[in-house]
């Protein structure tokens, strides 16, 4: 008996093809296994092998033919022995649509072929009237009850059919239930306009960054007893309404302006010809601000208790948010200090304030294990970095000021006694 | 616990009843004298004399129209039909006369009759012995259709069946009778299906014989991790839509099992039930196995090909549960 050969449903979408060549012609000895055709398919040119063994007896279609039906037939094989006559009688009209064992071997794959719109309800068949999706009913109200689009399931049923189990694996697997197409934003970028603040801040870091020769020094403080005055000073005044809470930075503020009065070097200015030391203690305080950055300045601080510190770091912040800031109370300062344990950081390091020639970088206080007396405890330490104009200040210098700073912070009974 | 075998059970049904209530009558081809053409009727003869046990001619649109009338006046009438093959002779006076009556009377008449005997295949008896006529019964409206498999239950709904008030066929088998089955006294309701086995990953439906085939099939594909849930459906009209609903909204899936032929059969009209009833609890489609589209082959190998085999329940479960790796 002939074999007719027919067009192959490459692909679950495919209706017809197109011949693009033949590889055998006819009289050609045909094995199982042997390139036969190539076929243009709606998305692709895929090779077709030989499934049955003969001798080419027809090709039906030309080389070249256009939009060929599915289960037409192509070609036709002849068995051994017989002769080309047996053709005169076959008629080759396409056989009524079936299974064919070609259709079944290929797996039904509907979520990754078309990413078309993912639309998530299931109820009008409509939708889907280019490819019908292969679900189980329970499937189907599985994932419509979780709102999960079935393009994006893979099935693992008969022919690819999704089944419950696979809308489960997919609901599972997903944290973010559908990741839907990648959305590009056409416009690459917002443009937001530089305030006159940003200005400044980019002119003024960018030159001290290029022109200040920096080192950086850290320092690790144990602030165990810090903490406890602080909490005695908020503690004593509790009963004041009035009374403001006093930071950890308030303290810091009054610690610097304190060494500062044993390492004068770090309160200074480079010019080329003399260091320009400062006589008066001013302090400029880093604030974050909408938008920026601004350096209120504490002037004086050394002759200014810690309460009066506190409450001039408040009004001034206040101000500084609010741009009520006049030139004169930011504009100035020998020694700036910027803190962002608030954030949690631990150590960091700050870009000096030209033309003074320090700042020191106040990082956040961590429990730490620390070693005494040959035992492990707890201690809270806070790590602060100084950054230095090393014209100014040699490292040794730079030193100094953290080693007075810390014996300082550790021992803040020195901020009484005033030294 | 005690054995008994399934025509044991009936005996003991029949006997039982008879004394409770001497309007309990038997009769059919070879009950008597005989002792049953299968020994099923062994020793009521003796137990209750020939008014109560009643040989007949072989002539069953007669005895079968006697029993309708018998009824209709007030008796109890157990009719045995050798097989049911043979009650095709009298299938007008049980559907026209029995089964309709009490409808086309205003209830009014009613016609507390049992028609039992082997139903389905024997051993190599040819295509005219052997069919199954569960579904035939079963379609018509007034009839009440019973099929059990295990003794206990046999025993329990022939009691039930005699009891009943209106017509009810009970359909035996006879490569059951001489079976022993475990010996306990149950009630059993008329329209509640029995789970044998509880299970959650497929469902299977079916009665009489092949409920024997489904446990042996649930043996095989436990081994493969398949859980499989046995409902005995014992009546099939009315059907226990309830049980089956509720196990196919456990496992999602079913395959039903039947002895006759897949058209106009059970398996088809659980499979409509359930389709229309449980549509979203459906993770697969339903798979009917019934006996191959043939009058039943003689040849005992190609008799055995057409009925539905354990390895047939065995691959529609694995097809049912299928999911590529």
């Amino acid at each position: 008996m002939p074999i007719k050969i027919l067009m192959p449903a490459l692909s679950p979408t495919m209706t017809e093809g197109n011949l693009v060549k033949w590889h055998k012609k006819v009289g050609d000895k045909v094995k199982s296994g042997d390139l036969l055709a190539e076929i243009e398919t709606d998305k692709a040119t895929m090779e077709v092998e030989a499934v049955d063994e003969g001798i080419i007896g027809k090709l039906v279609v030309e080389e070249g033919a256009q939009g060929v039906a599915i289960n037409s037939v192509i070609a036709v094989l002849l068995e051994k022995g017989e002769d080309k006559s047996v053709l005169d009688a076959m008629d080759f009209e396409i056989p009524k649509p079936t299974v064919t064992e070609t259709n079944l071997e290929v797996k039904a794959e509907p979520a990754s072929i078309v990413n078309e719109e993912p639309k998530t309800q299931f109820t009008s068949n409509s939708n889907n009237s280019k490819e019908h999706i292969f679900a189980s009913p329970l499937a189907k109200r599985i994932a419509s009850d979780q709102n999960i689009n079935l393009n994006n399931v893979l099935g693992t049923g008969p022919h690819g059919r999704i089944l419950k189990a696979d809308v489960l694996a997919s609901s599972k697997s997903s944290t973010s239930s559908h990741e839907g197409p990648i959305v590009r934003i056409a416009q690459e970028y917002k443009t937001i306009a530089n305030s006159n603040i940003r200005k400044v801040i980019a002119r003024r870091l960018s030159e001290s960054k290029q022109n200040v020769p920096h080192t950086y020094l850290s320092i690790d403080c144990n602030v165990d007893k810090l903490l406890e005055l602080r909490h005695d000073i908020n503690h004593a005044r509790s009963a004041d309404v009035n009374a403001v809470r006093v930071s950890v930075n308030d303290i810091i503020i009054k610690a610097v302006a304190l060494t500062l009065k044993q390492v004068p070097e770090a309160n200074s200015a480079w010019t080329d010809e003399a260091i320009l030391q400062y006589n008066n203690i001013d302090i400029s305080v880093a604030v974050s601000i909408d938008g920026g950055l601004i350096t209120p300045i504490i002037f004086n601080a050394d002759q200014k208790s810690i309460f009066t510190i506190s409450k001039e770091v408040k009004e001034l912040a206040a101000k500084a948010r609010a741009g009520t800031l006049k030139p004169h109370e930011f504009q100035g300062g020998g020694f700036s200090i910027s803190n962002l344990g608030m954030y949690g950081i631990k150590q960091f390091n700050a870009i000096v304030n030209h033309p003074q020639s320090c700042i020191l970088a106040v990082g956040a206080n961590i429990p730490t294990p620390i070693v005494k007396n040959n035992k492990i405890e707890i201690a809270n330490i806070l790590c602060v970095t100084l950054s230095s104009d090393h014209r100014s200040l040699d490292g040794a210098m730079s030193a100094k000021f953290l080693q007075s700073f810390k014996e300082i912070i550790e021992n803040p009974v020195r901020l009484l006694l005033g030294y | 616990m005690n054995q008994i075998t399934l025509r044991e059970a009936l005996r003991d049904a029949m006997a039982e009843e008879m004394r409770a209530d001497p309007n309990v009558f038997v009769m059919g081809e070879e009950v008597a004298e005989y002792q049953g053409a299968y020994k099923v009727t062994q020793g009521l003869l003796e137990e209750f004399g020939s008014k109560r046990v009643v040989d007949t001619p072989i002539t069953e649109h007669g005895f079968a129209g006697l029993g309708v009338g018998a009824a209709m006046g007030g008796l109890r009438p157990i009719v045995e039909f050798m097989t049911f093959n043979f009650a095709m002779q009298a299938i007008d006076q049980i559907i026209n006369s029995a089964a309709k009556t009490k409808y086309m009377s205003g209830g009014l008449i009613k016609c507390p009759i049992v028609f039992r005997g082997p139903n389905g295949s024997a051993a190599r008896v040819g295509a005219q012995h052997s069919q199954c006529y569960a579904s035939w019964y079963s379609h018509i409206p007034g009839l009440t259709v019973i099929s059990p498999y295990f003794a206990s239950d046999a025993k329990a709904l022939l009691k039930a069946a005699i009891k009943y008030d209106s017509p009810v066929i009970f359909l035996e088998h006879e490569l059951l009778y001489g079976n022993s089955f475990p010996d306990e006294d149950k009630e059993v309701e008329i329209g509640k299906a029995n789970i044998v086995t509880e299970g959650s990953d497929v469902t299977i439906t079916t009665f009489s014989l092949q409920v024997r085939n489904a446990i042996k099939a649930a043996e095989e594909l436990s081994k493969e991790g398949i859980s499989v849930e046995i409902i005995d459906l014992l009546t099939l009209r009315p059907l226990d839509r309830e049980t089956i609903i509720n196990s196919v909204k456990k496992t999602n899936r079913l395959v039903t099992v039947e002895e006759g032929w897949a058209f106009a059969g059970i398996g088809a009209s659980i499979g409509a039930i359930i389709m229309e009833e449980a549509f979203d609890y459906l993770d697969a489609p339903i798979i009917n196995i019934a006996a191959k589209d043939v009058p039943l082959p003689y040849a005992a190998n190609l008799e055995k090909l057409a009925l539905p085999q354990v390895e047939d329940i065995i691959k529609a479960c694995r097809e049912v549960c299928f999911r590529s790796k």
